[in-house]
């Protein structure tokens, strides 16, 4: 029986093999053959928690539509009725909720990882400006998402977002407009965004991440030791031309992100379970209450992952600069690759200097999420933002002095650590 | 600290970050007491929806909250529901709509009760509980009766009976050093431009202050649960996935350890 089996397995292999040539080979670059360093280490496991997290928002997004009504006057109640009335629809819708944020957390860790290890560095510029490019496309799309519930915030959200664009001189009204179909958040606007949010931008970000990943396999993977394994020694038990220091991605890598990913979804699984709403900060408290033009919330903030720049949007006082300052505060983050000029990629091989100034960095991305996610009344809290975003850019425009001044340490030819 | 460390005290300060409230309607009340409500405490839901139709619902509605899903997630009969929930002529099964028509509540009030089907999720059960519990006489007041929640509120304190009447004590805010605006003493908040002090009862009501409290808090609850009606079902079913979660990590390191047994 076993044998029928096998024999009929070989047959089916062979069949396609025969028909697609290159299928194997393309496994075996991506997957089994595919030699990444064997030091990878706790920060290491973002990555695929972040295509996990993506296949989650599509097949949770696909059963979602499967119930919700993409119009003004019935959107608010059909998630009422997704999370009452269809069975298990409030796991689904929760999956979706907590995964958005879950999808941040772990892209926000992602790229802290990169800062930390120069993983940016040359050769791998490609790879950093495509996942920059993903996060730009993930921000548009989580924004979108979170406009098709048809809450309070889901509308006045839209609004304040969308009205950013009326601070470009001269066409900024007409653009507004245009993106909205209306001269308020409508009907029309809802019914795009909804169109844009599950077939447009999720097609772009599948296609961004099949492009992050072909070009991080064509330079290989870095490594918390900066050291580039592919010039180190070459010879290991499965090839004597692959790096000595490279195991193959399947099976090391994919057994080790296994238990990544159990960790993830126990984490993901309490947030979902006992606390969806994460005190407001997941799913905001005024989204429960349906949108109304006429009545404007007390607080009109963001979710937590747009908060750091929602901040340095209002600390700044006049309106086109704030706008300006949001967006560079993003876009600087593609020049990153270009403004380190350390020789050093990891920080284990650079001074203290690298250390301090990426802890202020988080700090300062940090602490204005917080004050954007406040009600920005109080003035001190104003002066702080300001101090706190002019320190964000400083760390990017003066990244090419500080890093050349810090001093480095010799990075040695192997790696040195793995669990 | 390690660079693994270092990963774990970043998710522990989101964490912490995200243990603060995220907005004042989630946030702080006055007073602020928590509301202590139980979801798994059934007899508390029951009392809840039966104080909610007998006092609430003369005027709000909760449209989106079945008579009949509440019999299913409160285990109560059809007849029970009948007898103790269902005043306005509404059939088993119909959502729980008010007696009032809008048209009378709007002449009343000045604009219609609002819907409480989502107020457990928009409020949240603190906030309803001490909104509850704030109303006190005021001769200011265009109906007699303000909040110290919900300053100015259109609602009268519907649960008088039970709670009897209270006076609030206020007292003026303190100057700051230099004319400074200046912060109420340690134990009064700020309302309205005021320092509320406490309550003074003016009037005893059917119900002794711990088991008015009690009759609040079950109407937290009610309301709490109507928001989110899964609620009970979630918080029941997560244990037993995280548990098989936990279940499949070890497996999953199992498998690590034996595959990683060769990497040097």
């Amino acid at each position: 029986m076993a044998n029928v089996l096998t024999r009929t397995a070989d047959n089916v292999a062979t069949w396609v093999n025969d028909r697609a040539p290159g299928m194997m080979p393309f496994y075996r670059k991506h997957m089994s053959e595919y030699y990444a360093p064997k030091n990878f280490n706790l920060w290491y496991y973002f990555g695929s928690l972040a295509l996990i997290a993506l296949v989650n928002q599509i097949v949770t997004g696909i059963w979602l539509t499967m119930n919700y009504k993409p119009s003004a006057a019935e959107a608010f109640a059909s998630i009422e009725y997704i999370m009452r009335d269809v069975e298990w629809g409030w796991l689904i819708r929760y999956m979706h909720s907590t995964g958005a944020s879950a999808f941040f957390i772990v892209v926000y860790l992602h790229m802290f990882r990169g800062l930390m290890y120069g993983s940016y560095q040359k050769p791998r510029e490609l790879v950093w400006i495509l996942g920059m490019l993903i996060y730009l496309v993930l921000m548009a799309e989580a924004f979108m998402g979170y406009v098709l519930p048809w809450g309070q915030m889901s509308f006045w959200g839209a609004k304040v977002i969308i009205s950013l664009f009326g601070a470009i001189p001269w066409i900024g009204g007409a653009l507004t407009e245009w993106i909205m179909g209306d001269y308020l958040p409508s009907d029309i606007t809802l019914n795009r965004f909804f169109a844009l949010h599950v077939i447009a931008l999720p097609l772009v970000l599948l296609l961004l991440v099949v492009l992050h990943l072909g070009a991080l396999h064509e330079v290989g993977s870095n490594n918390p030791d900066g050291v580039e394994i592919k010039k180190g020694p070459k010879g290991n038990r499965w090839s004597s031309l692959a790096p000595a220091d490279g195991i193959p991605f399947h099976p090391y890598y994919t057994v080790k992100d296994m238990v990544g990913l159990g960790f993830f979804l126990m984490i993901c699984a309490f947030i979902i379970f006992f606390e969806p709403t994460v005190g407001g900060w997941f799913l905001e408290h005024d989204n429960y209450v349906e949108a109304n033009r006429l009545v404007t919330p007390e607080h009109i903030k963001p979710v937590w992952y747009y908060t750091p720049y929602y901040a340095m949007l209002r600390v700044v006082p006049h309106k086109l600069s704030g706008v300006l300052v949001m967006f560079g505060a993003i876009a600087v983050l593609f020049l990153v690759p270009w403004l380190d000029r350390s020789p050093v990629r990891s920080h284990r091989y650079k001074g203290l200097l690298t250390k301090l100034m990426l802890g202020l960095l988080a700090v300062c991305f940090i602490w204005l999420g917080k004050i954007g996610s406040g009600p920005g009344t109080d003035p001190v809290e104003t002066i702080i933002g300001r101090v706190l975003t002019f320190l964000y850019f400083m760390f990017f425009i003066t990244m090419p002095i500080w890093t050349r001044l810090d001093k480095t340490r010799p990075v040695p030819e192997r790696v040195t650590t793995h669990d | 600290m390690t660079e693994q460390g270092l990963v774990l005290a970043l998710i522990a300060l989101l964490a912490g970050v995200a243990t603060a409230p995220a907005h004042a309607s989630g946030g702080a009340t006055v007073p602020g007491d928590p509301a202590q409500t139980d979801l798994a405490d059934r007899a508390s839901l029951q009392r809840g929806a039966k104080l909610f139709v007998n006092y609430c619902a003369g005027c709000h509605s909760m449209k989106l909250m079945r008579t009949s899903r509440i019999a299913e997630d409160l285990k109560l009969t059809q007849a029970q529901v009948e007898q103790n929930l269902l005043f306005t002529g509404a059939k088993f099964g119909d959502p729980l709509v008010a007696a009032m028509s809008v048209e009378a509540s709007t002449q009343w009030f000045g604009k219609a009760p609002p819907d409480l089907s989502l107020t457990g999720k928009a409020r949240g059960s603190d906030w309803i509980y001490n909104y509850l519990r704030g109303f006190y006489l005021d001769p200011e007041a265009r109906i007699g009766w303000n909040n110290t929640v919900f300053p100015n509120a259109s609602m009268p304190n519907v649960l008088w009976e039970m709670q009897g009447m209270q006076r609030a004590v206020f007292e003026p805010v303190p100057k700051g050093a230099h004319g400074a605006a200046g912060h109420c003493k340690h134990g009064s908040t700020e309302v309205e431009g005021r320092c509320f002090v406490k309550f003074q009862s003016v009037a005893e009501g059917s119900l002794t202050g711990e088991a008015f409290d009690q009759s609040v808090r079950d109407i937290s609850a009610f309301m709490e649960y109507a928001a989110e009606p899964a609620a009970l079902k979630r918080t029941r079913i997560g244990a037993w996935v995280i548990l098989f979660l936990a279940f499949f990590t070890f497996l999953a390191w199992l498998l690590k350890m034996e595959f990683w047994r060769d990497v040097h």
